[in-house]
């Protein structure tokens, strides 16, 4: 049989669910021996996601043009999808500036409001990605095959529901363990 | 004193008449989940957590407001409550702007802990951001309304227990929330006595200790009923 294929993507988020999962330690070792990483920012240097993929590990919320193009791209070629953290289920703090209304807002507020010296608005098409008006969940973009909370989720947390997976069984995301947000 | 005899869940119980549906389950051992109900002050049925079906009635009831009757038969953990229940937990995070990982009440959060026994793994509704204030007005206290889910057991444990009624419910529908005095700054509130019971009262980190940060809120719910107990019965030890 054919090694797994599997892939970590960061999106909107801080990257502490990367480094949550980088805390799973010497499981590493028996996961890297389970699975062909294709894609990931921690373990793997491809920028361009590939086809075929078995699993993804989905970090952070949906923010600008960047991660939108990405997420479809990564669900087309992804069979199992997981949403990697608060970011991705519930878009988390990401999503505290959709209180302020439109992106144009957002970066009004930020560059020259408070922009200390020479305040101007970021404007760089095609290097630096747009804002979207609204971050949003993973979920209400794409369809998502197993929701993972947690800001971020424990190593354990995450062995927790990769292992049964390499044994071709779903994982029970239920009781304070798996699914308690924050 | 009449007695009234019923079933919950299958088992027999016999509880004085008066008693609601929550109060016999609590004794029968039936947990059921509730978020607006408070140990030591009046039940107002807000949150609908605690609804139960009983055989022959076509609504659901909310447990905490429903009194016991002769031969009732009460389920509180069907298929469909459990959906119901879930769904009311998935609205109460879509509906407010509930970010557990920076909150005050991290880990010390009823709405939090209720997510994890209804099974939320994320909410199926797409989240509002209401546009809300922070009033930070009072010397020891704040309250944050994004994390309000107007449960009401500030306002209730401030007329009941404390006789101050600093709290009320302003606007209607969505545009509901918890005002101080004649919709002041609540620092300004002279009815304030600064007792702190309305923290220790808050199921979520909506109303907090200024100075504490994520995760540091350590509520003491079990204090309102204390000082409930201790006024009524006398027992001035716990």
């Amino acid at each position: 049989m054919d090694k797994i294929k599997f892939a970590t993507v960061w999106l909107a988020g801080c990257s502490g669910c990367h480094m949550s999962f980088l805390d799973l330690d010497e499981w590493l070792i028996d996961l890297a021996a389970a699975v062909d990483v294709v894609f990931s920012p921690v373990g793997c240097d491809l920028k361009t996601y590939p086809e075929g993929v078995d699993v993804c590990l989905v970090e952070g919320a949906i923010a600008n043009q960047e991660n939108l193009e990405l997420i479809y791209d990564v669900r087309r070629k992804t069979k199992l999808l997981i949403s990697f953290g608060d970011c991705a289920v519930t878009a988390n703090v990401p999503a505290m500036r959709n209180m302020l209304g439109s992106s144009s807002a957002v970066l009004k507020r930020a560059y020259l409001e408070l922009g200390d010296v020479t305040p101007q608005l970021p404007d760089e098409p095609g290097i630096v990605p747009e804002l979207l008006d609204r971050v949003v969940p993973v979920h209400e973009v794409v369809p998502v095959d197993i929701f993972m909370p947690g800001c971020p989720p424990s190593a354990d947390r995450i062995r927790a529901t990769l292992e049964p997976l390499l044994k071709g069984e779903m994982p029970v995301m239920e009781g304070r363990s798996m699914i308690k947000f924050g | 004193m009449s007695v009234k005899t019923l079933t919950i869940d299958g088992t027999a119980i016999a509880i004085e008449e008066g008693a609601t549906i929550l109060q016999a389950a609590k004794e029968a051992g039936v947990p059921i989940p509730t978020l607006c109900h408070l140990e030591g002050v009046s039940d107002v049925g807000a949150c609908r957590l605690c609804l139960v079906e009983v055989k022959g009635i076509n609504k659901l009831l909310p447990a905490c407001v429903t009194e016991v009757a002769e031969g009732m038969n009460i389920q509180t953990n069907t298929e469909k409550l459990q959906t119901y229940r879930r769904m009311t937990v998935e609205l109460l995070f879509a509906e407010g702007n509930h970010v557990c990982s920076v909150c005050v009440a991290n880990n010390n959060c009823e709405l939090q802990d209720v997510a994890v026994q209804v099974g939320m793994d994320h909410s199926r509704f797409t989240y509002r951001f209401p546009d809300r204030g922070v009033d930070i007005s009072h010397k020891q206290f704040g309250i944050d309304h994004n994390r309000c889910i107007l449960c009401t057991r500030c306002v209730r444990v401030c007329d009941e227990v404390e006789g101050a009624h600093v709290w009320d419910v302003a606007q209607r529908g969505a545009a509901c929330y918890i005002v101080s005095g004649l919709n002041q700054p609540w620092g300004e509130v002279d009815a304030c006595t600064s007792c702190g019971k309305c923290v220790d009262a808050c199921p979520t980190g909506a109303i907090f200790r200024k100075g504490d940060t994520t995760a540091e809120k350590v509520g003491d719910r079990a204090k309102l009923e204390f000082l409930v107990t201790a006024r009524e019965q006398q027992q001035w030890t716990r």
